[in-house]
């Protein structure tokens, strides 16, 4: 099992280590739910240091991107960031990532851990006959991600860059504690927050600065309910090679009005299914679960789990395009009535 | 971790306290603390009859589901109807406020077939 930087810190704070797309991460340090009410009211400090990351510089970067990914990429201006995907040539989803424009002709494309050498080895093939340099720098990089209300204000206790400047989705340098990084207004919880991409020498400096400046760490546990809890989706769950991203609520990521890899298969391939948010009356729905519209079963739980806010079991599923409710799944034998929810599942800032 | 000695114990981390003709089970504070926060309890039916090793309730932690197993063969006679609002309590006290359910075993000679704490607490090691 591979280590991030951070191995050591985790142990020291009571890191709950498991294994997790071949790195050993803390699943919590103290309770899954303190961790993430934390985030929702203060600021949670995760370590996503697993997370992948490409480099593609060269006169063809932009062509290269709007070619390789989803959303349209000559939007972005340099020190901004923007939710893309990779399709693939049958009109699914390699991965979702986030995509940071540094420089003129300098991108850094952040990508799912379990994902990093597919991902890497589909890019390197797309990439031929484009003037670019793709550079996988995922050992390299340590990604801290800092998330909450309080982010801001604690962070910039830690830094000479002004952080009331910064908007959601700005990236920019600036030193952290006294360490270079590399900071982002971004993050994966549905909170204000910040993403801090660091040399691995000085991530656990920075990771005991910004928990002596109040910031709690949390772990695994907490960072999957309150993506679910977002709404956002987690690749191999609601995205995966074989989901149609326009079938989906991130279909706004496509821009229809560009040309990009896949594009015509997409188009060409009709909506099954569609995505909905479920809130059960008792119990936890988990993955695989069945969905039932009256007796007829039409569709299965992709993301289930408990909603620390709500106090109640939230699902994302799949269900037939036309099915219409009311829902009911299925908890272990159980029939269990389950309302329509919008997404996010919470009201968020 | 917390065993205490006045009681008996499975190899599947139920504990069983006898009480007159009846016992009470939960779970140790070892399952309790690998679980991590309870957040839901699906209770039995009050008189529904199990047997040994059955599967009787479900834990549910945010991150998963465990069956409790009944100890001893008998009659569910009492659940812990505050589970119902409060599952937290199996975290905060697992040994007390945190019982799951109330068995009147077909014969509580039944009870000197499971582990004592010493029993339990080689298990923990073995599993360690």
């Amino acid at each position: 099992m591979k280590e991030t930087p951070l191995y050591q810190a985790h142990l020291r704070h009571g890191g709950r280590m498991v294994e997790f797309a071949g790195y050993a991460l803390p699943l919590q340090y103290t309770s899954i739910v303190e961790e993430h009410l934390f985030v929702r009211r203060e600021a949670g400090l995760f370590d996503v240091s697993h997370m992948g990351e490409f480099l593609i510089r060269g006169p063809g970067a932009l062509a290269f991107l709007q070619w390789a990914t989803v959303n349209d990429a000559a939007r972005l201006k340099v020190g901004r960031a923007q939710y893309s995907m990779l399709p693939n040539a049958q009109g699914g989803v390699v991965d979702d990532i986030y995509l940071y424009r540094l420089a003129e002709e300098e991108y850094l494309m952040v990508v799912n851990a379990a994902n990093i050498a597919k991902d890497f080895a589909h890019l390197k093939e797309l990439a031929r006959g484009f003037a670019v340099e793709l550079t996988d720098v995922s050992e390299e990089t340590a990604l801290l991600a800092l998330q909450g209300p309080k982010a801001a204000s604690l962070l910039q206790g830690l830094t000479e860059a002004d952080l009331s400047q910064r908007k959601k989705n700005e990236v920019f340098a600036a030193r952290v504690a006294g360490r270079p990084a590399r900071l982002a207004r971004t993050g994966y919880t549905g909170e204000d927050g910040f993403e801090l991409f660091l040399a691995p020498g000085d991530a656990e400096e920075v990771f005991e600065a910004l928990l002596a400046a109040g910031a709690r760490p949390a772990g695994l546990g907490a960072r999957d309910t309150l993506r679910l809890e977002a709404g956002f989706p987690l690749y191999g769950h609601e995205l995966t090679d074989a989901t149609n991203p326009l079938c989906t609520p991130w279909a706004w990521v496509v821009k229809r009005e560009k040309e990009y890899y896949g594009k015509e298969a997409m188009l060409a391939t009709p909506c099954a299914d569609k995505l909905i948010g479920l809130v059960l009356e008792v119990g936890i729905p988990r993955e695989g679960y069945g969905v039932y519209s009256g007796d007829r079963a039409v569709g299965r739980v992709t993301s289930g789990g408990y909603s620390p806010l709500l106090e109640k079991g939230i699902a994302l599923a799949y269900v037939e395009k036309e099915a219409e409710g009311p829902f009911v799944v299925e908890v272990r034998g159980r029939k269990v009535g389950a309302s329509l929810s919008p997404l996010p599942f919470v009201p968020l800032k | 971790m917390d065993i205490p000695k006045d009681r008996f114990y499975t190899k599947t981390h139920e504990w069983a306290l006898p009480e007159g003709d009846t016992v009470l089970v939960g779970i140790t504070d070892y399952a309790q603390d690998a679980l991590g926060d309870v957040v839901y309890v699906e209770l039995p039916e009050v008189g529904r009859r199990v047997e040994k090793g059955e599967a009787v309730a479900v834990v549910e932690s945010v991150k998963t589901a465990s069956d409790i197993y009944a100890p001893v063969a008998g009659e569910v006679v009492e659940v812990n109807a505050a589970l119902e609002k409060t599952p937290e309590l199996i975290n905060q006290d697992p040994y007390g406020e945190g019982w799951i359910f109330r068995l009147r075993p077909l014969d509580m000679g039944h009870l000197d077939d499971l582990l004592d704490a010493a029993g339990y607490q080689e298990v923990l090691e073995s599993e360690a």
